[in-house]
């Protein structure tokens, strides 16, 4: 579904990722992990089209998308939680989930927003809250709640569990096995690398903007060098 | 008591003019990070419209349309050809090109038109008075602050339930973030051009109503007043910039109601009193009005 070839991305002067290629296939959940300033979010970024590649391709559903703007991605089925969240503070919670609907039919986008109350019944209580004042695991849930208003196929996220308390983490973990039943397929960006390598499919571990390891789940998380990678030993 | 309530009627409608401005540049602030110096222009293309039209016979029971149709044009061409093509560029330069713009605007209608005024008929009942219980009141005074009123109820609800609108407050507060939503930039700041536009147009129709007249740097004073207003409600605020022009065009008036007449001439210093105010306001408040920010709980 979707095929990472390659890609170089900067920002100036600095590479971020040097020719890292990798491959989601339709239904699978595919884990990137990788210490800090791996190009993790890079690559993320790179492909919903918020940063152009210098070099390589991306190819969705078999067409090239490479720096193709954000928007038409979102049309195409494609959609990123990014890093941070980056909810609408000042919106309130269905504005929120309005917005994540934009490019859906007016009755399509009524449907859906019944759909995400009763997926996120927090959200559901605090439908004209401004998102400014959600909790993180609340915040998070209207992060992806936003993202499934495009009925993506493809659906990036990055960092979900960032700051969030252990419980809620157990919640974002709990909402990746749902979207995973519902038929969605997932590249997730996780600093738990052990856990979400348990529930992956395949996994990709990346490093100073390279892919240095790939593997079902519990292949990688049995790999010695992965340890190596996140206390900074040689791979 | 009497004159205060005069005072503070002529202060809301000096007022209202300056938010529905103020309005304009905090919109355009918001999604593009730009302080627009030209904004003030498009009373500018106004005033010239009706002085075109007037020349041809025109009329004042349709003279608003074409005022608020030609500031909506202007707004949505100054985008496409100059700001579309600097809007990844740094705050300066955006600064830069909007400052070119304003110059170029003033010169243009030096030599298509005249440096001098031209001035067209204004409506017969602009100064017309009326009395409720001894306070006389200006009928002018009256439609503005309705029809800001009206005009600001519109905007509301446009920013509120439209698409449009929570677009456009979503990619003020995070343009990135909107894009990833499927909100296309060219689309979503057009339009808030256009909309910035429509406010302008609506107070362009107000001073024109009042002083009819035109001339190549008339909208460089109401820039100022409403770059201030805006600032004083926080930059990319959309209701900060509607109470930062109220708040400013009574500081205005109530100046120069009041000043001491001790010494002659006092209430020439009531423009000067006002932006003292502003920078001990600016020392306090640096951020204005309302700049909120949100804690985020984990």
């Amino acid at each position: 579904m979707l095929e990472v070839d390659r890609i170089t991305t900067r920002y100036g002067a600095i590479t971020a990722l040097h020719g890292a290629s990798l491959e989601v296939r339709a239904g699978e959940l595919v884990a990137l992990v990788g210490p800090n300033g791996a190009g993790k979010t890079t690559l993320l970024n790179t492909v919903a089209g918020l940063l152009r590649p210098a070099a390589g391709s991306v190819r969705f559903d078999g067409r090239d998308i490479t720096g193709s703007e954000p928007a038409r991605l979102v049309r195409a089925g494609l959609a990123l939680v990014p890093e941070h969240r980056r909810i609408f503070k000042d919106l309130t919670v269905e504005e929120n989930l309005r917005l994540g609907g934009s490019t859906a039919s007016v009755a399509d986008r009524r449907v859906r927003l019944d759909e995400a109350a009763e997926l996120f019944p927090v959200l559901r209580s605090k439908w004209t809250t401004s998102a400014g004042f959600l909790s993180g695991g609340e915040a998070q849930q209207l992060a992806v709640a936003r993202a499934l208003m495009s009925n993506p196929r493809l659906l990036l996220l990055d960092e979900p569990t960032l700051g969030l308390a252990p419980t809620m983490i157990d919640v974002v973990f709990d909402l990746l096995q749902r979207l995973r039943e519902q038929g969605r397929t997932l590249l997730v960006v996780e600093q738990n690398a052990t856990r979400i390598l348990a529930l992956a499919d395949r996994g990709y571990l990346l490093r100073t903007g390279r892919v240095i390891a790939t593997g079902t789940g519990p292949e990688l998380a049995g790999d010695t060098g992965l340890f190596d990678s996140f206390i900074g030993g040689e791979a | 008591m009497t004159k205060l309530i005069q005072t503070i009627v002529d202060g809301l409608g000096v007022g209202s003019t300056y938010a529905l401005l103020a309005l304009g540049i905090s919109l355009i602030f918001g999604v593009m990070h730009l302080v627009n110096f030209a904004h003030g222009e498009l009373i500018t293309v106004g005033a010239y419209t009706s002085y075109f039209f007037f020349l041809h016979g025109g009329s004042w029971w349709w003279m608003p349309l074409a005022i608020i149709g030609s500031a909506v044009l202007a707004s949505v061409a100054t985008e496409l050809i100059a700001f579309r093509w600097v809007r990844n560029s740094s705050p300066f330069t955006l600064l830069l090109t909007s400052f070119a713009l304003e110059r170029l605007s003033h010169a243009f209608w030096q030599i298509a038109v005249s440096p001098k005024q031209r001035a067209f008929p204004k409506p017969e009942w602009v100064f017309n008075q009326f009395k409720i219980a001894s306070v006389s009141f200006e009928v002018m005074d009256v439609v503005t602050i309705v029809v800001t009123a009206l005009t600001l109820v519109l905007t509301a609800l446009i920013f509120k339930r439209t698409l449009f609108g929570i677009s456009v407050r979503g990619a003020a507060e995070d343009f990135d973030a909107a894009r990833l939503m499927g909100v296309r930039a060219n689309r979503v700041i057009s339009g808030a051009f256009a909309f910035a536009g429509f406010l302008a147009g609506v107070a362009a129709t107000l001073i024109l109503m009042r002083s009819p007249a035109a001339e190549p740097s008339m909208g460089a004073d109401w820039l100022l007043k409403a770059v201030i207003a805006a600032v004083i409600g926080g930059l990319g605020s959309f209701s900060g910039a509607v109470v930062g022009g109220l708040v400013l065009g009574l500081l205005e008036t109530l100046t120069r109601a009041y000043l001491p007449e001790v010494a002659v001439g006092w209430d020439k210093f009531s423009t000067a009193i006002v932006f003292v105010l502003i920078a001990i306001f600016f020392v306090v408040r640096p951020d204005g009005i309302f700049k909120v920010s949100h804690a985020e709980r984990v």
